[in-house]
C-alpha cells in the first residue's frame, strides 16, 4: 500500500511539529510515508472565502498529485473535510466543467482515497493502541468539521484512551464552535472572539495541562487566545500526543 | 422586504455592538440552551427522525420541482369551497390587496396571527399608512408591537426581552394593564389575556399566514402555542391569509410528517398545542387568500440557493448558532434572522447592500444549523455559494490572487516558507489593518524556522 501524507498548507508553514509527529507514529506502525513535493494547498480558504475558481484550480491540482497513492492521510479534520464535501460540488460547476473537464472522475477516483489521520489509524490499519505515553491531563475539542462534517464519532477518543498516563477530560459544551471559521475570526472579529472566550472558559473548567484536537486550526485559535490570557493551559494536535512515547515524551 | 432595515450597517458592525450587551447575552443564552435541549430530548426519542427528515426534504422538493401545478390545483381548491385566491408579485401588490380587501369591509382595525410573511412585506405599516390599525395578538408580537421594536427570533419574537422589560413595556404601553403588575409570568400573560380577550370580541377583520396549504383540498393550517391564533381564525367575519407560494404540500396525508417534524423542531415538544385546519369560506366568513412570491420565484430559480424555500420556520437553526446566540436577531437586519436568514435574505432581497452582502459571510460554517434542520438543508453549502456570488472588497481579492498565485507552484509555496522563516523575528505582536482582527484577542503562533518541506528534504524525510 502506497500512502501520502498531505500536510495541508497551515501545517506546512507554520506547524511542522505535526507533520514529523505524524511520520513518526505512522513509521512507529510500519507504514512507509511519502511526501509528495508538488503538494500545495487544499483550497479551503478560498472557496470558503467566495472564491471558487481558485478552488477549482486547486482541486485539480490536488487529484493529479495523489492519483497514484492507495490512501492520502492528512491532519486536519477541515481540509479532509473540504476534500470530502467540497471537491465534488466543485467538480460539477459551470467553471470547473469549462476549465478542468476531467476533475469530476479524477475527484470520484482520489477523494474516496483520503482520511484524516484517526479515520486512517482506527478504520484502515485498525488500530487503537498506538504505543503511545503521555502522563498529562488532557481535554479533546472536537472540531466542528471533525465532528458534523466527517463523523469521526468516537475515533479519536478511542485512540486518547489507549495512551499510557494519559488523563482524558471531558471537555463541556465540547460540540460547540470555537469561533474559527477561516477569515470569519477577521471579518466577524467580536463575535468570533465571543465563541473563543466561551470555548476558553469551558477548557479552563477542566483543569487539563493540554487542550488537543486533530485540526491546528482551530488550535491556532483557542491556543492564541489561551496564550493571551497566560492560561498555562497548551495545545497539540491529536498526531503530536500520539508519537510521543516515554523516553520521547514531552 | 420590510423598508424598516433600510440603511443599517453591515453584520460585523450590527454585532460587534450586540454582543457588548451582557443583558442581551444572557437573555439569549438561556432562552436558546433551554429550546434547544428540549429540542435534542424529543427528537432524540424517536427512531426514525432521520428517514423523516429525508421525507420531509423529498415532499418539499417534489413540491417545489411541480409548484406551477399545485399552486392551480390550489387555487381551483379554494375557489371551490368558496374562498377568494389573490395573487400578489410583490410586497406592494400583498399590501395593496390586503389594504383594498379591508376597506371593502368599512373596517378600520384588524387582529392578526403571528405571521412571517405578514412581517417580510411590512404590512403592518402599509396598514397604517392607509389608516387601518393592525393588533399583534400573539403574546410576543404584541411585547413587540407594543414597544415599538423589531422581533429577533421567528419563534420567539420577544426572545430578547426578558420578565422584567416585558413588565415595563406593559406598564407603558398598554392602557388596561393593572397598576400593581408584576413580572411573574402568569401576572403577565393575565394582563395580556384581558387586553386581547376585548379585541377579539370586537374584531370584524383577521389576518393570519399559514404553515401549510394543502393543494389537493385547498385547505390551510396554522400551527400555534396560545390559542390566541384561533380566537382570530374562527371570530371574525372576514379572515384574508397571506401566505408564500412555497408553504404547499400536495396532500393532507403529507401533514403526518410534517406535523412530527414541526412542533418537536420548533418548541420541543411532542404535538402541537392548538392546530387550526379550514378550506375555504365557512357560514358567517369569508376568506381570502393572498398568494405571495416577492422573490420566491427568482429563488427557485438558483440551483443551490432553491434549498432555502423548504424551510418550515421552525428556529431550529437559529436556537442552535452560535453567532446568533451572541449576535442576537436584530443583527441580521431581517425578519429572517440566524442561519436561515443569511441564506433566504440576501437571496430574497439581493446582495445590493453593506448589510446583505455581509450576511453569507455571518456564519463560521460550523454546520450545527444542518445538523437541526427537520428538512436537511444544508445551509452552509448555500452559504459558500452566496459568498461567492457577493462582491468581494478590494484589498480581499489581491490577497487572495497573491495566494492563489503561491499555491499553483509548490516551489513559490517553499520560497514564501522561506521567506517567512527568515522574517520570522520581525512578524509584530499586533498585525494592522483588517488582520488586527486576529491579533487584538489572540497571539499568534511562532513562525518555525523550517517548514515541513524544507524539513522533510533536509532530512530524507527524517531518515538522516
Ligand atoms: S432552515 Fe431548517 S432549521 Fe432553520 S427555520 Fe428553516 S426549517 Fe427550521
Amino acid at each position: 500500500m502506497r500512502v501520502a501524507l498531505f500536510i495541508t498548507c497551515v501545517n506546512d508553514t507554520l506547524f511542522p511539529g505535526t507533520g514529523r509527529a505524524v511520520v513518526t507514529l505512522l513509521r512507529r506502525l510500519g507504514v512507509d510515508v511519502e511526501f509528495p513535493q508538488a503538494q500545495t494547498c487544499c483550497g479551503q480558504m478560498h472557496v470558503n472565502t467566495g472564491y471558487p475558481a481558485e478552488g477549482v484550480r486547486l482541486a485539480s491540482h490536488f487529484t493529479e498529485i495523489f492519483a497514484e497513492y492507495d490512501a492520502v492521510v492528512t491532519p486536519s479534520g477541515s481540509c479532509t473535510a473540504m476534500i470530502r464535501e467540497q471537491y465534488p460540488r466543485l467538480a460539477v460547476t459551470a467553471g470547473a466543467a469549462a476549465k478542468q473537464p476531467g476533475l469530476r472522475e479524477a475527484v470520484g477516483e482520489v477523494v474516496p482515497k483520503v482520511y484524516d489521520l484517526s479515520e486512517f489509524l482506527v478504520d484502515v490499519l485498525e488500530v487503537t493502541d498506538v504505543g503511545a505515553y503521555f502522563p498529562h491531563r488532557v481535554t479533546y475539542h472536537p472540531t466542528c468539521h471533525s465532528l458534523r462534517g466527517l463523523h469521526l464519532g468516537d475515533r479519536p477518543r478511542r485512540l486518547l484512551e489507549q495512551v499510557r498516563g494519559l488523563e482524558l477530560v471531558p471537555l463541556p459544551g465540547a460540540e460547540e464552535c470555537c469561533g474559527f471559521g477561516g477569515t470569519f475570526a477577521v471579518k466577524n472579529r467580536d463575535i468570533s472572539a465571543a465563541m473563543c472566550a466561551d470555548k476558553v472558559g469551558n477548557v479552563m473548567k477542566t483543569g487539563a495541562e493540554v487542550l488537543c484536537a486533530a485540526d491546528n486550526s482551530c488550535l491556532m485559535h483557542i491556543g492564541g487566545t489561551l496564550s493571551r490570557q497566560k492560561s498555562g493551559v497548551r495545545v497539540m494536535h491529536l498526531a503530536e500526543i500520539l508519537a510521543a512515547t516515554e523516553g520521547g515524551a514531552r | 422586504m420590510s423598508q424598516t432595515f433600510v440603511g443599517m450597517p453591515s453584520f460585523p458592525k450590527n454585532a460587534a455592538k450586540a454582543v457588548q450587551d451582557s443583558q442581551l447575552r444572557f437573555n439569549l443564552r438561556k432562552a436558546t440552551h433551554t429550546i434547544r435541549g428540549k429540542r435534542a430530548a424529543v427528537v432524540g426519542e424517536l427512531p426514525d427522525w432521520a428517514e423523516l427528515r429525508q421525507a420531509g426534504k423529498a415532499i418539499k422538493d417534489h413540491t417545489l420541482r411541480h409548484l406551477d401545478e399545485y399552486l392551480l390545483q390550489l387555487e381551483a381548491a379554494v375557489s371551490a369551497a368558496g374562498g377568494t385566491v389573490h395573487w400578489a408579485k410583490d410586497a406592494a401588490e400583498a399590501n395593496r390587496i390586503v389594504a383594498g380587501l379591508v376597506k371593502a369591509t368599512g373596517e378600520r382595525e384588524v387582529v392578526k396571527v403571528k405571521s412571517m410573511a405578514t412581517q417580510e412585506i411590512g404590512l403592518n405599516e402599509a396598514l397604517e399608512a392607509e389608516g387601518i390599525k393592525a393588533y399583534e395578538t400573539d403574546l410576543a408580537e404584541l411585547i413587540v408591537q407594543l414597544g415599538d421594536d423589531w422581533p429577533s427570533h421567528i419563534l420567539v419574537p420577544a426572545i430578547h426581552r426578558n420578565r422584567a422589560e416585558i413588565r415595563e413595556i406593559f406598564l407603558a404601553h398598554m392602557p388596561d394593564a393593572p397598576p400593581d403588575l408584576t413580572d411573574e409570568p402568569r401576572a403577565l400573560a393575565e394582563a395580556a389575556r384581558l387586553h386581547l380577550r376585548e379585541r377579539f370580541l370586537r374584531a370584524k377583520v383577521a389576518i393570519s399566514g399559514a404553515n401549510f396549504m394543502i393543494a389537493e383540498s385547498g385547505t390551510l393550517v396554522v400551527l400555534e402555542s396560545e390559542g390566541n391564533g384561533r380566537m382570530c381564525l374562527t371570530l371574525p367575519e372576514t379572515l384574508i391569509s397571506v401566505v408564500g407560494i412555497e408553504k404547499l404540500l400536495p396532500t393532507w396525508r403529507d401533514l403526518e410528517v410534517f406535523l412530527q417534524l414541526l412542533p418537536r423542531s420548533s418548541t420541543g415538544e411532542r404535538m402541537n398545542p392548538y392546530t387550526s385546519m379550514w378550506t375555504g369560506s365557512v357560514e358567517g366568513q369569508d376568506f381570502h387568500l393572498v398568494l405571495l412570491d416577492n422573490g420566491r420565484t427568482d429563488v427557485l430559480a438558483d440551483e443551490i440557493g432553491r434549498q432555502a424555500l423548504r424551510c418550515i420556520r421552525c428556529s431550529a437553526c437559529l436556537n442552535v448558532c452560535p453567532v446568533y446566540e451572541r449576535a442576537g436577531g436584530h443583527a441580521y437586519g431581517s425578519v429572517y434572522p440566524g442561519p436561515i436568514g443569511a441564506i433566504l435574505t440576501p437571496q430574497l432581497r439581493g446582495m445590493d447592500t453593506e448589510l446583505d452582502r455581509s450576511l453569507p459571510f455571518a456564519s463560521s460554517l460550523c454546520g450545527a444549523c444542518y445538523e437541526v434542520c427537520p428538512v436537511a438543508i444544508d445551509i452552509p453549502s448555500v452559504l459558500v455559494d452566496l459568498r461567492a456570488k457577493a462582491r468581494h472588497p478590494r484589498t480581499e481579492r489581491a490577497g487572495m490572487a497573491a495566494a492563489g498565485w503561491v499555491f499553483n507552484r509548490s516551489a513559490r509555496l517553499a520560497r514564501a516558507q522561506r521567506f517567512g522563516g527568515r522574517m520570522r523575528r520581525l512578524v509584530p505582536k499586533r498585525l494592522p489593518g483588517p488582520l488586527s482582527g486576529w491579533t487584538d484577542t489572540r497571539d499568534l503562533p511562532d513562525i518555525p524556522k523550517d517548514s515541513f518541506r524544507a524539513w522533510w528534504n533536509r532530512t530524507e524525510g527524517g531518515t538522516r
